[in-house]
């Protein structure tokens, strides 16, 4: 358990953005988008005080220039947090820089290339449509509790060969390790904690019993001197792939309906041209992107000719570098069939993300068997939706009146 | 003759996106690790330029270079 000794004091609100901005902020988890555009108003770079000290870019450039340099700016922690313990658990490849990122990274690829989610798009399918069965009679339901999160639980549970109906404890140790993990350190530990004594009984069971789901291809893969990976690798890495995958999808599916709920064109649209949606996943996933990253700056040194030092992490919006309307004309504008669109909502240069194929799968398909179902469907005046705070940002309450009842 | 388009995808700035192999899958091939590679000698016929271009003007790592010949 969590003491409360171990939760830092609460943030005072903001009230000067441009000197003092905090990610966590309310105003921040529920509405990003005006005070990222005052940001890159006042620089390209800016800098707070709180979390010890971090930047943040607020262009593309800017954020383009940070992802490409791994000598500047490291990976060791991806999460900017109010505390800098020091760096224990291990997450390769998200948490390496060159060279040992490479081959931590070449191990977990080929399970998750396009080809590989086209076999897995079937059964994707079909969870879709045992989830709307569940609740499609009562005519609404909360779309965030009840759709968009057990579509990526269901799906890695299914890919790593464990129960789908485990997710539900996936699903509370993520929240313990992204959202309570900012300001509680306790909290975080105890969930990774919970997490890798749950694998490392599914470990201990494909030794004994081997099957040919993800977690055994691990366990069979060999490290770049050809040796088999410890058990503490391929834990690392299962801890890694249910961080990575959960919320993120979660919310970019969540987005995604958000969406389509309040903007009655853009439904209509998908639903009389369903060609569309390759364009329409990217552009949602631009303009509705759900994953900040961190970096912590090593030497000193200038980003888009702003100096930064040492000692600082960096908040690495990828999401604040998609809304930047010098890289996309109308950025603030939803354009469902946009064509040019470099968007780098699953990050840019060599952290590029490794499920992004199945991310991708996995909204067009929760976007598709909801429409085919549920082509007319609105926000729930008499419910409110809220939105996650801090490293992954999406709707954790969506309700959604169906039809024109 | 109108001049012809080639596309080559640069090794070193390729990340596996894979947005040019969902946007143009005629004209690009992954390999193991999902990164892509152009088709044959990178010839693009006439038919596809369309599809080659969009595949350039979304690659977010700007590896997909092409050229007219
Ligand atoms: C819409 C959903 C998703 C979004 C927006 C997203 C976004 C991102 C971003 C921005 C990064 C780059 C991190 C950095 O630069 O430090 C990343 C890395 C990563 N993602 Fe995702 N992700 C999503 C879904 C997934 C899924 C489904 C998985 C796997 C099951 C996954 C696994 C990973 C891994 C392993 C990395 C580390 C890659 C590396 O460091 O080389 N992600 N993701």
């Amino acid at each position: 358990m969590s003491d409360s000794a171990s939760i830092m004091p609460e943030h005072p609100p903001v009230t000067d953005w441009i000197n003092d901005f905090d990610h966590t902020d309310p105003v921040w988890t529920e509405d990003p988008f005006p005070i990222w555009e005052k940001l890159r108003a006042a620089s390209p770079v800016v800098h707070t005080e709180r979390f010890l000290g971090c930047y943040m870019p607020t262009t593309y450039q800017a954020v383009k220039e940070i992802a490409y340099d791994t000598e500047h700016f490291s990976s060791r922690r991806v999460i900017v947090r109010d505390v800098r313990p020091e760096i224990t658990a291990r997450a390769p490849p998200i948490t390496s820089d060159p060279p040992e990122h490479k081959p931590a990274k070449q191990i977990l690829l080929p399970p998750f290339t396009p080809d590989a989610m086209k076999k897995l798009e079937p059964r994707v399918r079909a969870i879709c449509n045992e989830l709307i069965d569940e609740f499609i009679a009562e005519g609404k339901c909360d779309a965030a509790a009840r759709y968009t999160k057990h579509v990526p639980v269901r799906a890695i549970a299914h890919m790593l060969g464990i129960p789908e109906k485990d997710g539900d404890l996936f699903i509370k140790w993520i929240h313990g390790i992204l959202e309570l993990g900012i300001k509680d350190d306790n909290a975080l530990m105890d969930a990774v904690k919970e997490m890798t004594g749950y694998f490392a009984g599914h470990l201990e069971q494909r030794k004994k019993n081997p099957t040919d789901d993800l977690i055994s291809t691990l366990m069979k893969a060999k490290d770049k001197d050809g040796n088999p990976l410890t058990d503490e690798h391929v834990l690392g890495s299962l801890r890694l792939l249910l961080i990575a995958g959960i919320d993120t999808t979660w919310s970019a599916i969540g987005s995604s309906l958000w969406h389509l709920a309040k903007t009655p064109a853009d439904r209509e649209r998908l639903v009389k041209e369903p060609a569309l949606m390759p364009l329409a996943v990217e552009e949602l996933l631009r303009a509705y992107s759900p994953v900040t990253m961190a970096r912590e700056v090593m030497k000193e040194t200038t980003v888009s000719g702003c100096p930064v030092r040492p000692g600082n992490m960096v908040l690495l919006s990828f999401p604040a570098a998609n809304r930047d309307p010098a890289m996309f004309p109308d950025a603030d504008k939803v354009v469902i069939d946009r064509k040019e669109n470099r968007h780098a909502a699953f990050g840019l240069g060599i952290h590029r993300c490794v499920g992004s194929n199945l991310a991708r799968m996995e909204m067009t398909v929760a976007i598709e068997e909801w429409l085919k179902r549920i082509p007319d469907f609105r926000l729930d005046p008499a419910g409110k939706v809220t939105w996650s705070e801090g490293t992954v940002r999406g709707p954790r309450q969506l309700p959604l009146l169906f039809g024109t009842n | 003759m109108a001049a012809k388009l080639k596309i080559r995808v640069d090794q070193d700035k390729c990340q596996g996106h894979a947005r040019c192999k969902s946007l143009a899958p005629e004209l690009f091939e992954l390999d193991e690790f999902g990164n892509a590679h152009e088709t044959g000698d990178g010839s693009v016929p006439a038919s596809l330029e369309d599809k080659a271009w969009l595949a350039q003007s979304n690659c977010p790592e700007i590896a997909i270079e092409v050229t007219e010949e």
